[in-house]
């Protein structure tokens, strides 16, 4: 019981909450065909990332996840910028201040000496996963005992706490956000800023984006950020059941992402492990395809199933 | 519901127009609009003012900068030049007096929304920031679905509902905004006939219920039907009053240039003198 209290749930709940903040918002990128700006917005706030670690010098701090939220205000504004400027498309304008501004990080990265401590490749691609580990737990009762939950991994508390404010962001803005991707025209003339509230997205996203990507990496964070929304989309046709459904997927791939990395090779009688940031995304994945396949309204099977009901008629 | 008999007075007032006009009691006025994208000028020092409780189409040739104009005196896209008044007042301190509907194409239908999701946020204006619509926004919102003939589509999803019940829900949702001017965009595009007249009998009910509504009309046929007044546009102001002294084949000649043929022009003018 300890083994798994010390080893295997830090592990369970670092890759649940990184995929559920990703998850959550992504219901409002895939909803505002930006889909893909979780991808993006996790390479831009590098600068960020990196100017934060340099003022504080450990990873998963408070400062590289303020840093990255200015690194994104900062993309956004200077796309806007040079979309006005330069009279080039939003696409165009967008891929040269994403590359510009991760060249930068990486730049500033090498040249400050950085790059060896916990900021490399390796580490940026595939998280930190299974290096959550939580001595201080020994029973199931510590999972009530506040001072040993204080114990808990400093990334794991601080995607809790992202969250959280995920979560608040969404219940407060529900109607907001909403209205602002389906009709922005007649959100504008209501006096409900698009600009602004896509901003404000925009910077949630870099948050969780950030706080996801120091713990399992930015494969995960762009799998989390389309499947779990994706998958939801093909289940339903309201968008707060969507985001349930999206919270639920998420939760599960992360959970039974991680068991299946750590305790499905050993079930097939082998030795090792497998990366679980790498088996989470996979597990989304599936998800993702199961719903394509066998949705109740939307899915392939039911689709032909009605088909051929209508064709014999 | 406003009283009935105030559309009497509106029509009486707007007949007799005194020379000294208050600027509160005109609904709606557009000085000098420029509008240009990427550099391309679409609309050149548009000045209009809408006749108050009058049915009004927006109508001129395509690329006339019909849509352009009403986005822009709404300040939802950038213009060089010209500003808005609602009753006197700069249109971004009064936006909950009017009610905008943009073209169906604007907005993506596979949005997890029902027919009454959709028409909920027509509201949103007025629940504000933050709050959630309650049961009363909810029946509210079923009143609008209901006058437009598609209360029984209320729980469907918006992709699932034809071109025309689209439109009437977006009509719905422009009810549900209860403004006192309404800017419509191209509301007749490829809808059916029974949607067509839905359409007209809620636009009928709105004039007689005191609004001033503006219409972005295609149509040249059902122009004098429909409408009291037009505004011709082709870049530029070309002319507006009355369809009895302002729908003329010159005006139109004007309008649309060699775009329309003479044969057109002859069929409109005969109506004319019917």
């Amino acid at each position: 019981m300890d083994i798994f209290l010390q080893f295997d749930l830090p592990s369970i709940l670092l890759g649940s909450l990184a995929a559920l903040a990703c998850g959550l918002l992504g219901n409002f990128l895939v909803l505002r065909k930006q889909a893909l700006m979780g991808d993006a917005i996790s390479h831009v706030v590098l600068p960020g990332i990196v100017i934060g670690f340099l003022f504080t010098h450990e990873t998963s701090s408070w400062a590289m996840m303020l840093g990255a939220g200015g690194a994104a205000i900062f993309a956004v504004l200077l796309i806007e910028l040079i979309r006005r400027i330069g009279n080039v498309e939003p696409g165009a304008a967008m891929g040269v201040v994403f590359t510009t501004m991760f060249a930068a990080g990486v730049v500033i990265l090498e040249q400050t000496g950085t790059a060896g401590v916990h900021l490399d490749v390796e580490h940026a691609l595939y998280g930190n996963l299974e290096s959550a580990i939580w001595l201080d737990a020994y029973s199931l009762s510590d999972l009530w005992n506040w001072q040993v939950l204080m114990t808990l991994p400093e990334s794991i508390k601080q995607l809790f706490v992202v969250n959280m404010l995920v979560i608040v962001f969404i219940v407060l803005f529900f109607k907001e956000l909403k209205i602002s991707s389906f009709d922005p025209l007649l959100s504008a003339s209501l006096g409900f800023s698009p600009k602004w509230l896509g901003l404000s997205l925009i910077v949630m996203v870099a948050i969780a984006a950030v706080a996801a990507f120091t713990a399992v990496g930015s494969i995960l964070v762009i799998a989390m950020f389309i499947c779990p929304a994706a998958t939801a989309r093909m289940l339903t046709d309201n968008l707060k059941v969507q985001l349930f459904i999206s919270g639920i997927a998420s939760l599960s791939a992360g959970l039974f992402g991680y068991l299946l990395a750590a305790f499905g090779p050993g079930l097939l009688g082998y030795e090792f492990s497998v990366s679980a940031a790498g088996m989470i995304a996979v597990v989304a994945g599936l998800q993702q395809v199961l719903a394509m396949l066998f949705a109740p309204q939307y899915g392939v099977v039911m689709r032909r199933r009605r088909q051929r009901a209508h064709a014999s008629v | 519901m406003h009283d009935r008999s105030s559309s009497g007075l509106h029509l009486l007032h707007d007949t007799e127009s005194s020379k000294t006009v208050n600027p509160q009691d005109l609904p709606f006025t557009v000085q000098g609009m420029t509008v240009a994208y990427h550099h391309k000028p679409v609309l050149w020092g548009v000045s209009y003012s809408a006749p108050k409780g009058c049915l009004t189409a927006i109508i001129g040739p395509n690329g006339a900068g019909k849509s352009t104009f009403l986005k822009a005196a709404l300040g939802l896209i950038p213009k060089l030049s010209g500003d808005t008044k609602v009753f006197g007042a700069p249109i971004e301190k009064v936006l909950k007096r009017i009610a905008y509907v943009p073209q169906r194409s604007a907005v993506d239908w596979d949005f997890p929304a029902t027919a009454i999701d959709v028409v909920l946020m027509g509201l949103y204006g007025q629940i504000g920031w933050f709050r959630w619509p309650s049961r009363k926004h909810r029946q509210k919102a079923m009143d609008c679905l209901k006058s437009v003939g598609m209360q029984d589509f209320a729980n469907r999803q918006i992709g699932q509902l034809s071109g025309g019940q689209q439109q009437r829900v977006f009509l719905a949702r422009a009810l549900a905004q209860d403004s006192e001017v309404y800017l419509m965009d191209e509301p007749f595009a490829g809808v059916d006939a029974a949607t067509e007249k839905a359409i007209v009998a809620v636009l009928r009910q709105l004039v007689a219920d005191g609004k001033t509504v503006l219409v972005v009309h295609h149509d040249l046929e059902t122009v004098r039907d429909y409408y009291s007044h037009i505004l011709l546009l082709n870049g530029q102001h070309v002319a507006d009053g009355p369809v009895e002294t302002t729908f003329t084949a010159e005006n139109l000649q004007k309008a649309y240039g060699g775009r329309l043929a003479s044969t057109q022009l002859d069929g409109l003018s005969e109506a004319s003198n019917a």
